[in-house]
């Protein structure tokens, strides 16, 4: 296994290498806390291991008899209280610079979900552009059979979050379900994703390149799955990335009134599943522990389809069973019937996007 | 059973011989936990496990108390054993504090923060449609972001809950009148007044049992109402069990007392009942404020 | 023996105060000595099930890739990790040396409760096991966390509505101990035994107890809230309905934040009674011990919003809760320093109690030290819900609550058994703890600040080594532990080994130590005499 650029590396011993100037001010002040302390440290048990030397019974040492000295006891009252002062004066300086997120020159949304993110960008030059970002799914496969490998296992996704290098970004964090927390360590970025709320931070990257992060907030099973990956571009870079998305975006556009056959969206459904429900619900549509199964379940197999895709829509159990409304209409239409064949259900159903739309509404 | 002898028989401290309640009681418990974890899962039988568990620990409780008043009565508590039952119900009274504090800090997260952060601008990113409003000021406001909530009509002050600050006041005057007629010897006077406060506590639990009705029949008020219905009702709910309780306590100090229990000079199960009672109708107070006028 | 013990214990038949005999001894105990006894068996034997799953969850991160259990096991051992290890073994074991110490340090009889003081220990025995049973119950163990975070909390399987209601109960066991605790300090000290002349564990465990009346109502509010936004359709941490997830959070952590001090403020005076006796020399500053403690209480209240430095409060927010923390330093550090005060030219002799005192105050600081780094909130943004946090907080309750833990029972238990434990076993049991621990945690601070989150169940490759080593270490460090059960544990319960006398160590000084070993089934039924000092019986 190698360093990963951006990324955790081997034994990495310290924070990662700062790529933005918060970055490095808390890199900074970690190393001032780590020396302070070190060197109180070393005072207080140099002090001690020489009593302990210099003051046992075996060498002959005989019992003093003070207990108490005001002097003393005021002064080691006060200088740490000073040393204090030390510590919190520079990190203030930090916090309120951490906490500025004026001025941004691009706003992006994050949206946690069990388990990928969600990234809008809301403000500024790709405006309009949204997609979700997955861990890639041979390396889930590979946790599970227990043969990892790669160096950025883990940490690989199918779309990475896409930002200009040099401009202030601010993210918007939210969640869909449960708390998530969007984390790059090289950025100094750590934000929990609030469902209901929505919170804020921001970052000027200074250097193109792939930086990594995790989720760090408990938050299901998956929780060690969903990895953040953000790709900082120079700007020529990004305003091609941003064209090319948007292009894109335009051919995918699927027209909702589309009348589909069950030959084309069956395929299409299949991959809609493998890429959002798998996970849970397995490939094998028998779902595992409180997960329900799909393969026979009458709500999947009744002829009215309703039900099926208002629990797909809005979710189930608490949200255990999150809601898919974020999904375009022809997904959604091509994964309901897609779970209605597969396996055993052998409907013969066929749901049309309009379907969907005409159920977002109820 | 009369005046306690003390001296000759009582020792330092009364420390009590082993005994089978306190684990009796434990074991009642875990009927209850483990009946009550099973039905709010829709596991029938749990109620049954729920409710045996509960008669069980009254019947263990009440034997407990039982001894320890015929232990009382018979001299064995010295001035000690008496210091130490004061020092423990300040402090039981101080846990019971904290605990509604945790509520009244929902209460004032709610108000204060969650539902204006919920309607102001940044987060009208998530939820555009939603105006932040506290239902009791505004009428038709849910303080729901998601709609999730009925439309409901909350309740003013006027007039059952300033009626149930009368009743549970005036049971705190009738009790202290109780407790001077017990200091002054005057037994009869004592118990009399002791019913009515009794009587007082168990009308406010009328009033307010009639309160929930009216407010889940006619307007819609329930503990599912989105954060106003929920600490709404967390709040007087467990103040009404409170109430409840501090009845109870009350109910069996009358009863001990017609039974002749209690001296003028040492009574403090009678006293220990009306400083729970008391704090009561401080919680009272801060709900009627707090909850029902603002 | 002096006249102010009477033996009652082994002249029969003396009405109610005989030595009750057979299960009926334990399960009907009002004696402060036995219940002492029940609590340490309970906690060890919940430590060693905390343990067991800390192996579980030390053996899947031996390397990256699942190996041994799916993530969703993975979370329900971490999050039963916490729990037992919190509310079954370390605030139990505080309880049981409360029980067996106090009335013997300030000369009194018993508890002033004797009989709510056993209905607090066996309330603990049904929560105990309905909170273990939960990995047998329809859809696992819960699995969010000790923290129970909501929303999360609102997924989790029937077993949390367990584990719910066996904290309630285990909550009314800790608010009934610590008022029985506090009447007992304050109303049943012999006469002479003024409140600054009582043995220093007393007032730690005064403050402790005034903290868990405090709190734990507290914290059993917010459950209360989870249960019923679970069952009943509230929304207090539901925003859909007007409520707040982080709402939940400042609720738990009004209780969490003073809850770790509870677990660390009796072993500070469990520490401070073992260093000056092995020092041969007064405690240093008894008076200012005695503030700091109260200070440590008082601040820890007003501080527990570290823990959501990341949740995204405002800035003036984040600046009180940085500075409150930073100011726990202070009186920590005077603790700190008296300790080493009292050793300066002592006449220190190092028998087992002694290593694990020593040992104490070295890692604790160390732990210390890595709670005010993340303290500072933008260092805190590097490292928060990262193996740094778990290196810091395991260096505060291993290294600090179980190794003082360790050191009194070292200490007290030749007063409880009666016979010494085996002086080189206890040794190997302290240096094998102390190399093991440091090797399975030390490691983790780099991979805090490399990014390691916590609770991941499978971590990318660059953090295998050192997990590794952890892992090794942690099971060096949990065969420590089973070695401590067979070598040192077994062989005094079977009433092996030397007899102890009454005062086994030279300088050890307190009323426990005037009645003979092991302690007689009653003491102090009358209260004793003291000299001026309150620390010798006189006639
Ligand atoms: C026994 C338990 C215990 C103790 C004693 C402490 C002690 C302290 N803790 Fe710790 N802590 C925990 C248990 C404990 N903690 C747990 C369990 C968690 C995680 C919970 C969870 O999320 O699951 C946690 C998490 C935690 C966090 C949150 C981290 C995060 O999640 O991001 C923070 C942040 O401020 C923190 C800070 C501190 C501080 C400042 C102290 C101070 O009290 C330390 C004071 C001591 C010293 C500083 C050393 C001695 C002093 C001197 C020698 C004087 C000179 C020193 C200076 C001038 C600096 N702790
Ligand atoms: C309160 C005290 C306490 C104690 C004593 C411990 C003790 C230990 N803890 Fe724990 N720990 C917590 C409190 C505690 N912990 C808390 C609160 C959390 C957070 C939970 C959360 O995130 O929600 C946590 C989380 C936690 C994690 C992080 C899990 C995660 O984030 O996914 C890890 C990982 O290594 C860990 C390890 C250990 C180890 C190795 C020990 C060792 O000290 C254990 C010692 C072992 C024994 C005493 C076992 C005895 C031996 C046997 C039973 C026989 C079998 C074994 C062999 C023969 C080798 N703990
Ligand atoms: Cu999402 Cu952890
Ligand atoms: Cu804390």
């Amino acid at each position: 296994v190698q360093d990963l650029p951006g990324g955790p590396a081997v034994r990495q011993l310290n924070l990662h290498p700062p790529v933005t100037r918060i970055a490095a001010a808390q890199h900074d002040l970690h190393w001032m806390l780590l020396i302070i302390c070190t060197v109180i440290f070393v005072g207080v048990f140099g002090v001690m291991f020489y009593s302990i030397w210099h003051h046992r019974k075996s060498r002959g040492a005989k019992a003093a008899h003070f207990h108490e000295s005001t002097a003393i006891e005021v002064t080691w009252t006060v200088i740490p209280f000073l040393i204090v002062i030390a510590m919190a004066a520079p990190a203030t300086k930090v916090i309120v610079a951490q906490k500025d997120t004026s001025n941004a020159e691009l706003t992006i949304k994050v949206t946690g979900y069990q388990w990928k993110w969600g990234y809008d960008y809301l403000t500024g030059e790709g405006e309009g552009i949204g997609f979700l970002s997955t861990l890639d799914s041979s390396q889930r496969a590979l946790s599970s059979a227990g043969t990892p490998q790669g160096d950025d296992y883990l940490l690989k996704v199918d779309n990475p979050l896409v930002v200009p290098v040099n401009k202030k970004v601010r993210i918007i964090t939210t969640a869909n379900d449960v708390i998530h927390s969007w984390m790059v360590p090289s950025f100094g970025v750590k934000q929990d994703a609030i469902p209901g709320f929505v919170r804020d931070t921001w970052f000027r990257a200074e250097k193109p390149g792939d930086y990594y992060g995790q989720c760090v907030e408990l938050c299901g099973k998956e929780h060690a799955y969903m990895p953040i990956h953000v790709r900082v571009l120079p700007q020529a870079e990004y305003a091609a990335w941003v064209d090319a998305e948007q292009k894109k975006a335009a051919a995918k556009r699927d027209d909702p009134n589309k009348v589909w056959t069950l030959e084309a969206l069956l395929p299409r459904g299949d991959k809609v599943y493998a890429a959002h429900c798998a996970a849970c619900h397995q490939a094998n549509g028998k779902g595992a522990g409180p997960i329900k199964p799909l393969d026979g379940s009458a709500i999947v197999k009744d002829a009215d389809h309703a039900r099926q895709i208002q629990v797909v829509l809005k979710g189930a159990a608490n949200g255990a069973m999150p809601s898919w409304a974020a999904l375009s209409d022809t997904d959604l239409a091509a994964v309901v019937t897609y779970t209605k064949n597969a396996w055993s259900n052998k409907t013969g159903q066929l749901v049309q996007p309009a379907e969907i739309v005409a159920q977002r509404g109820k | 059973m009369s005046t306690p002898t003390p001296g000759a028989t009582q020792p330092y401290y009364y420390v009590p011989a082993p005994s089978r309640h306190p684990v009796m009681v434990a074991a009642g418990l875990f009927f209850v936990i483990l009946g009550a974890s099973q039905w709010i899962n829709g596991q029938h039988w749990g109620q049954y496990a729920f409710w045996f568990g509960i008669v069980w620990w009254l019947i263990v409780l009440f034997q407990w108390f039982r001894d320890a008043a015929q232990e009382s009565e018979s001299g064995l508590y010295g001035r000690k054993v008496d210091i130490s039952y004061r020092w423990s119900m300040s402090w039981f009274i101080f846990s019971e504090v904290m605990f509604f504090g945790a509520f009244f800090t929902a209460l004032w997260w709610a108000r204060a923060h969650s539902v204006p952060a919920l309607g102001s601008l940044d987060n009208a990113l998530l939820w555009p449609d939603f105006k932040a409003a506290w239902p009791s000021v505004v009428a038709g406001a849910t303080g729901s972001p998601a709609n999730v909530v009925e439309p409901f009509q909350t309740v003013g002050p006027f007039w059952l809950p300033t009626i149930n600050t009368a009743l549970l006041l005036s049971s705190g005057v009738t009790l202290t009148i109780a407790h001077h007629a017990l200091r002054a010897d005057q037994r009869g006077k004592a118990i009399g007044f002791m019913w009515i406060t009794v009587l007082l506590g168990l009308s406010f639990l009328c009033v307010q049992g009639y309160e929930y009705f009216h407010l889940y029949t006619d307007l819609n008020l329930k503990l599912n109402s989105g954060v106003y219905g929920s600490t709404f009702f967390m709040l007087t709910g467990f103040h009404g069990f409170h109430v409840f309780l501090g009845m109870l306590m009350l109910l069996f100090i009358t009863l001990r007392l017609q039974n002749g229990h209690f001296t003028a000079e040492r009574h403090f199960g009678f006293e220990g009942a009306s400083w729970y009672w008391h704090f009561v109708d401080v919680v009272w107070l801060g709900l009627y404020v707090l909850v029902y006028w603002m | 023996m002096s006249a102010v013990l009477d033996n009652h214990g082994h002249a029969a038949g003396h009405d109610a105060h005989h030595q009750p005999t057979g299960w009926r001894r334990w399960v009907f105990a009002t004696n402060h000595k036995d219940i002492g006894t029940l609590y340490l068996l309970f906690s060890f034997t919940m430590l060693m099930v905390g343990g067991l799953l800390a192996m579980l969850i030390r053996a899947e991160l031996f390397q990256p890739g699942l190996q041994i259990v799916n993530p969703e096991m993975f979370n329900q051992f971490t999050t039963m990790h916490g729990l037992i290890m919190v509310f079954g073994a370390i605030m139990p074991a505080f309880v049981g040396f409360a029980n067996w110490m106090i009335p013997l340090q300030i000369g009194a009889s018993d508890m002033a409760f004797a009989r709510m003081n056993n209905l607090s220990f066996w309330l603990l025995v049904p929560a105990g096991i309905m909170l273990s049973a939960s990995f047998f119950m329809a859809g696992g163990a819960p699995a969010g966390g000790w923290t129970l975070y909501a929303p999360l909390s609102a997924q989790m399987p029937k077993s949390l509505d367990f584990a719910i209601f066996s904290l309630h109960i285990m909550g009314a066991s800790s608010i009934m101990g610590a008022i029985n605790i506090i009447v007992t300090i304050l109303n049943m000290r012999a006469p002479g035994m003024t409140l600054m002349k009582m043995p220093i564990f007393c007032w730690a465990w005064l403050i402790t107890a005034y903290l868990l009346i405090a709190v734990m109502p507290v914290f059993a509010g917010a459950i209360t809230m989870t249960l019923t936004d679970r069952h009943f359709g509230t929304s207090f941490f539901n925003p859909a309905g007007g409520g707040d997830p982080v709402m939940y959070q400042h609720i738990f952590w009004f209780f969490g934040h003073p809850e770790v001090y509870i677990m660390i403020l009796p072993a500070f005076g469990m520490i401070s009674q073992i260093v000056p006796t092995f020092a041969r020399k007064k405690l240093f500053g008894y008076t200012s011990m005695v503030y700091a403690i109260a200070a440590i209480a008082t601040l820890s209240m007003i501080v527990w919003a570290h823990h959501m430095f990341t949740t995204g409060m405002p800035v003036t927010g984040q600046l009180f809760f940085m500075y409150g923390t930073m100011l726990i330093a202070i009186p920590t550090g005077v603790k700190v320093f008296n300790w080493v005060a009292t050793m300066w030219r002592g006449s220190m002799s190092f028998e087992t109690p002694m290593l694990w005192a020593v040992g104490f105050i070295f890692v604790f600081t160390i732990g210390g030290f890595t709670g005010v780094i993340p303290a500072v909130v933008p260092v805190d943004t590097q490292i928060q819900d990262t193996y740094y946090i778990i290196a810091h907080f395991h260096y505060v309750l291993v290294a600090g609550s179980l190794f003082a833990i360790y050191g009194a029972f070292y200490y007290w238990s030749p007063k409880w058994s009666g016979v010494m434990y085996n002086e080189t076993r206890g040794k190997i049991h302290f240096w094998w703890s102390m190399i093991s621990f440091n090797v399975t945690f030390f490691p983790m601070h780099f991979l805090g600040l490399a990014g390691m989150p916590r609770r991941y169940a499978d971590y990318p490759m660059q953090f295998a080594d050192f997990n590794m080593i952890a892992s090794i270490g942690g099971f060096f460090f949990g065969a420590a532990q089973v070695y401590f059960f067979f070598a040192v544990v077994l062989p005094m319960l079977r009433g092996k080994g030397e007899k102890a006398p009454q005062r086994p160590w030279e300088a050890a000084d307190g009323l426990e130590w005037e009645v003979p070993s092991p302690a007689p089934f009653h003491t102090f039924e009358t209260p004793p005499k003291l000299d001026a000092t309150a620390t010798r019986v006189v006639g």
